[in-house]
């Protein structure tokens, strides 16, 4: 699997009128290109002030969830005593590289938005969060600004454990802590009462990386991309029927025709990643890539995976595949999930495979009711929207394997997953 | 003002005894943990309610205070 920055898609002339790509310089970008390109970082020199501006331009979260980040902010600056900064880079969606490739192009526009969300917060603590080990473009970044005094607060870096839910807040703050990156029940949410009991504001790395640009240009020149009610732009990583996997800056709002492949070859959608919607084509064709339009189709963008599924590949059996790896990937804390969704995952492999039971569909149905909203984290309801729009969109196929047929006629296996896995039960730190 | 029953999923075993003291609120699922009634516990349950989370042997199962006015029922 290559990673590479998309320059040639089709939506070029858009993209540039929206002045994109904003956040993915072409090549690695050291300190001294950053400020030749940016300028110094623009602290406020008081806490608070650059909220109002987040506030104005409706940035959203980018790690998934698009919760809109001044309010987290608020949160955390109204707490008192030691507060704390995480910048989560854990990118713990196997089917995203959008994080990995921002951090290595430009880990000073990410560090730059740490500082001044800090300052914002009044944070007295600042935290990297990352699926990987440091790489060299991010500790060159860091002896770099550490060297020339640029940073208020010091980086302390934390590797995730390879797990799909070490990204999870809750789970963030206990690894942070020492522990093993499982989430807990909220309230108290971690803006009030996260690491060390220490109001705690965590934001993905790209969103910072957008927080840096609006404390620089402002509101306005932010909401000049994407639409009123989703301003801006967002990472996306995009697979194609090729298989490749492509980083690419996208315009909120842009037709998703734009970003895959629509034609014969392409059979369904992936939109918002393993705990996204199968999209149907060509009924899916005319949406866009915004939550105001998706969610008719109970979608949503998620982290920005895109994928389109090539037409000689079998999506119940892809389906089935990513569900077995959702079910291990539980955190095994909560009991309707722990027993839900391993017997989902068993339906769903029975469903795929050369005939199947009468009530086995009926049964998958169920489970998927009753372990929605019952877990301490939203596993178990990604877990379903994911499953319920494979029972839609691959209704055909289901059918056609219960005849013992298989409409593929390639059996190599598309949507990436870890290696190696299901991963080990204890492996959570 | 009025309370919600909640559960904490983690800490919930399945031990079912609030099932067996308030089923006109909480029912169990086919692996025995409790499906609690997400709206704001009537008045006339309201000391069933307390009873039932006083007995839950793994302190899960909770009273949170929302702002949603109690059903007379």
């Amino acid at each position: 699997m290559t990673t590479t920055v998309n320059e040639s898609v089709p939506g070029g002339a858009a993209r540039q009128a929206a002045g994109l790509p904003r956040l993915l310089p072409a090549a690695p970008e050291d300190l001294r290109g950053h400020l030749a390109r940016y300028g110094p970082t623009p602290y406020r020199g008081q806490t608070g002030v650059l909220i109002g501006d987040i506030e104005a331009s409706g940035l959203t979260g980018r790690g998934g969830a698009a919760f809109p980040v001044y309010r987290k902010m608020a949160v955390v600056a109204r707490g008192r005593g030691r507060k704390v900064i995480v910048a989560n880079g854990s990118e713990s969606e196997p089917a995203s590289r959008k994080d990995e490739l921002l951090l290595r192009l430009a880990p000073n526009l990410v560090l730059d938005g740490l500082q001044l969300a800090a300052e914002a917060v009044g944070a007295t603590e600042a935290h990297l969060y990352l699926h990987y080990g440091p790489t060299p473009e991010i500790l060159r970044a860091l002896a770099e600004r550490a060297s020339r005094g640029l940073d208020g607060l010091g980086v302390t870096i934390t590797q995730a454990p390879p797990r799909f839910l070490a990204g999870q807040e809750t789970a963030l703050v206990n690894r942070l802590s020492g522990g093993p990156a499982l989430p807990t029940f909220q309230p108290p949410r971690v803006s009030e009462r996260g690491l060390g009991g220490a109001p705690t504001l965590v934001q993905n790395v790209e969103t910072l990386a957008h927080l840096a640009l609006i404390a620089r240009y402002g509101p306005r020149w932010f909401r000049a991309a994407g639409t009123d009610a989703e301003p801006g732009s967002m990472l996306t990583t995009v697979y194609q029927v090729d298989g490749k996997c492509r980083v690419f800056e996208a315009e909120i709002g842009a037709p998703l025709r734009t970003l895959l492949s629509s034609g014969a070859e392409t059979q369904a959608w992936l939109v918002g990643g393993y705990h996204g919607s199968w999209l149907p084509m060509p009924q899916a064709v005319g949406l866009t890539l915004a939550n105001d339009t998706l969610k008719r189709f109970g979608a949503a963008v998620g982290a920005g995976v895109l994928v389109a599924l090539p037409a000689d590949r079998c999506g119940l059996t892809e389906a089935a595949r990513v569900t077995g790896y959702l079910a291990a990937e539980s955190a095994g804390q909560c009991g309707p999930c722990l027993n839900g969704l391993p017997r989902i995952a068993a339906g769903l492999a029975e469903l795929a495979g050369p005939g199947h039971r009468r009530q086995t569909r009926a049964d998958v149905e169920r489970w998927a009711g009753l372990v929605t909203g019952r877990g301490a984290c939203n596993h178990p309801d990604g877990t379903v929207r994911f499953v319920r729009s494979a029972l839609t969109v691959f209704a055909p196929e289901i059918a056609l394997h219960a005849r013992g047929q298989c409409s593929a006629t390639n059996r190599k296996p598309f949507l990436p997953l870890p290696n190696g896995m299901p991963t080990s039960e204890d492996d959570w730190t | 003002m009025a309370d919600t029953l909640k559960v904490n999923p983690i800490d919930c075993t399945g031990h079912g005894v609030c099932a067996e003291l308030l089923p006109e609120l909480i029912s169990v699922d086919e692996w025995g943990y409790p499906i609690v009634d997400p709206r704001p516990v009537p008045l006339a349950l309201d000391r069933e309610a307390r009873r039932a989370v006083a007995a839950c042997p793994a302190l899960a199962l909770k009273l949170m205070r929302t702002d949603e006015p109690a059903r007379s029922r």
